[in-house]
Parts: C-alpha cells; sequence; structure tokens
C-alpha cells in the first residue's frame, strides 16, 4: 500500500519536473553578460561571473584549464572547506567503526587471476592517478578525480591482500602532511602576496606543465590527500583489525 | 526555449531524482536507501551541469585558440558537490555498519524503527 502511495508520488514529481525542465526559459546565455552596478561603488559591469572567469583566468592565474582556476584560484577558500569535509567525514567514520574493527570477518581467498592481474595493473593505476592530479591545470581532472583513482588502486590491494589490509599509519600520515602543505602553501600566500591561497609563483608559459603557479602544487597536495584518505576510509569500512 | 540537445539530459535528471525519492520513501533497506540517496544526487548534479551548456561550447579549457566554452562556474560546484557526496555516503554506510552490528539487521522497521 505504501509502496503503491510512494510510486504515484515519485511518478507525479517526475511528470511535475520534467514539465518544468522542458517547458521553462532556456539557461540563460552568459556571453549576453548582466548589467550590474555596484551598490557601493556606483561602478557599471556588463560582465557576467562566468564570462569574467572565462576571459581573466589566462592572465589571472596562467591555467588553461578555467574549472580548475575556479577551483583551486578563485575559491580556494572553499576548496580547503571541502577537503576539511572530507577529513572530518574520514574520522567520524573511523570513530563511528572503532568498536567494530575489532571483531574479525570471515576472510575469503581472492582468486588466482585478481591476485596476479593486481601485480601488473596496479603501477598503470598510480600512473594515471599521478597524470591526472599532476596535470590538473591543464587537462580535464585535478586533485579530485586523480585521488579517487589512486583509492580504486587500494581498493584492488584491499581486495588482494584480504589478511594484511592496507598500511593504515602510512596512509594517515601522507594524508596529514598533504593536508599541512596545503595550509602552509597557503599561509606562504599571506606572506608573499597578501592574501591567503593568493599566488606567488611565476605564472609561467601558458599550457606548459610549469605554469599556473602555485595551482599545480596545491593540486598535488590535494591528490596524494584524497588518494590516502578515500583509501583510509575503505580500509576501514573493510573492518578486519590486524592481529 | 530549452536547446535540442539538453531535453533528455534533463529527463534523465528528472528521473534520477524521482527514482532516488521512490526508493527512500519506499525501501526499508538501509543499504536500498543510501543507494538512492545517491541516485537523487547524482540527478542533482547532472541537473547543474546541463544547466550551463551553451549551444555549441566545448569545455571551458583554453588551448590558445579562441572558441566558444561552456559555463564553467556549475561544473566547478558540482566538483565540489561529488566530493561532499562520497563523504556523506561513507559516513551513511559506517551508520548503517554499526545498525547491523547491533540489530543483526538492516531492515529498519524490525526494531519498532518506522519510516513514515
Amino acid at each position: 500500500m505504501k509502496k503503491a502511495l510512494a510510486a504515484v508520488i515519485s511518478i507525479a514529481i517526475f511528470i511535475v519536473l520534467s514539465y518544468f525542465f522542458l517547458t521553462g526559459s532556456a539557461p540563460i546565455d552568459y556571453l549576453k553578460g548582466g548589467n550590474y552596478t555596484d551598490p557601493i561603488t556606483g561602478e557599471q559591469y556588463n560582465h557576467s561571473v562566468p564570462q569574467q572567469y572565462v576571459e581573466d583566468t589566462k592572465n589571472d592565474t596562467g591555467a588553461s584549464n578555467v574549472v580548475t582556476a575556479i577551483v583551486v584560484e578563485y575559491r580556494g577558500f572553499d576548496t580547503l572547506g571541502e577537503v576539511t569535509v572530507l577529513f572530518t567525514a574520514a574520522t567520524g567514520l573511523a570513530l563511528l567503526l572503532d568498536e567494530l574493527k575489532r571483531r574479525t570477518l570471515p576472510v575469503v581467498d581472492p582468486n588466482f587471476i585478481l591476485k596476479s592481474a593486481v601485480k601488473v595493473v596496479l603501477p598503470f593505476i598510480i600512473l594515471v592517478g599521478a597524470y591526472i592530479f599532476i596535470h590538473g591545470h591543464l587537462t580535464p581532472g585535478g586533485g579530485f578525480p586523480g585521488g579517487a583513482v589512486i583509492a580504486a588502486g587500494f581498493l584492488l590491494m584491499i581486495l588482494v591482500h584480504t589478511t594484511r589490509g592496507l598500511p593504515e599509519r602510512k596512509l594517515s600520515i601522507t594524508e596529514s602532511l598533504a593536508g599541512i602543505s596545503y595550509v602552509l602553501i597557503g599561509l606562504l600566500g599571506l606572506v608573499f602576496a597578501n592574501e591567503f591561497l593568493q599566488n606567488y609563483l611565476p605564472l609561467g608559459n601558458f599550457t606548459m606543465l610549469f605554469s599556473a603557479g602555485i595551482i599545480p602544487l596545491i593540486y598535488i597536495a590535494i591528490g596524494f590527500k584524497v588518494g590516502s584518505e578515500l583509501g583510509g576510509i575503505m580500509h576501514n569500512l573493510k573492518g578486519v583489525h590486524e592481529e | 526555449m530549452i536547446p535540442e540537445l539538453l531535453q533528455p539530459v534533463f529527463v534523465i535528471s528528472a528521473a534520477l531524482l524521482s527514482i532516488g525519492l521512490y526508493g527512500v520513501m519506499s525501501k526499508r533497506n538501509m543499504l536500498k536507501i543510501i543507494i538512492s540517496l545517491g541516485l537523487v544526487d547524482t540527478g542533482v548534479n547532472v541537473l547543474i551541469v546541463a544547466m550551463g551548456y551553451l549551444p555549441g561550447g566545448t569545455a571551458p579549457i583554453e588551448n590558445g585558440n579562441y572558441a566558444l566554452y561552456v559555463d564553467p562556474v556549475p561544473q566547478a560546484l558540482v566538483l565540489t558537490a561529488i566530493v561532499i557526496g562520497v563523504s556523506v555516503m561513507a559516513l551513511a554506510l559506517a551508520v548503517a555498519m554499526g545498525y547491523y552490528r547491533k540489530t543483526g539487521t538492516l531492515e529498519l522497521d524490525k526494531e519498532g524503527v518506522m519510516k513514515w
């Protein structure tokens, strides 16, 4: 009875949402700009926010990937908060599962194909992940996807080493160091450029690997942090205690 | 009028949202509820990214030649939202594991816990 009610409600929601999505006005073309008068200074702007980002990214940050420039440079403080949320979630998860971890789960021996395949594939997975986060300012990707790819490699390690698990201590040390270096890079911006997380390194050659100032450094730190953090989360969810 | 290319994307987003809502409302297994919440998450993200689309636009990665780029701001916001979604899901899974160890079941109404 309740299932039928839920089905009716969700179908109704589907129809209403589709109706509004399909008959509503088109997404606003950001290139048309918005006329905006600053209420304090009285200055006139005819730029919308995305247009400003797209046009100024090259000169402001030197990064060719506009999304990366927004995430790491223009809204770097927001990203620091995001990393903190991930850290808090991982800590809360470890706290919740702390007492459960002491019980050992029945262990299934991994099969031979998985064992031998992981030996071949794992280095390449780590390599691809590192490539993604090192080239975050040039190509699609960045610290978060790269870290997630590396964490997928950790998942394979967990599946193979069923009794041993991951080196939890090393993971947490890596994660703390990466987080500290992110904050330190930001604080150095306070020293050299008067603002937290402001760029203070030379912008370099546009579209080259060594460009965009502190963006690659921050994304490398984020890549390490996300990779080790997600690895730690999976290790905790596995729930086997090292005897 | 909505661009031709966007219409199926919006319908997919609405479908994901309502499938997720159906799962949250009707299922009693905690894992299924968590998966449904993930579906809602994905539906919202698809919608936000689709709203930044510009007809004829390419990915906002500059390579020297000027081209028309899609709106980069929704993509940056969704990048944040995906990471937060993963954190929330991991925490929810930990709560589900704790519940299973305490009660021996993942069904929510077994221990007098009613959903609605």
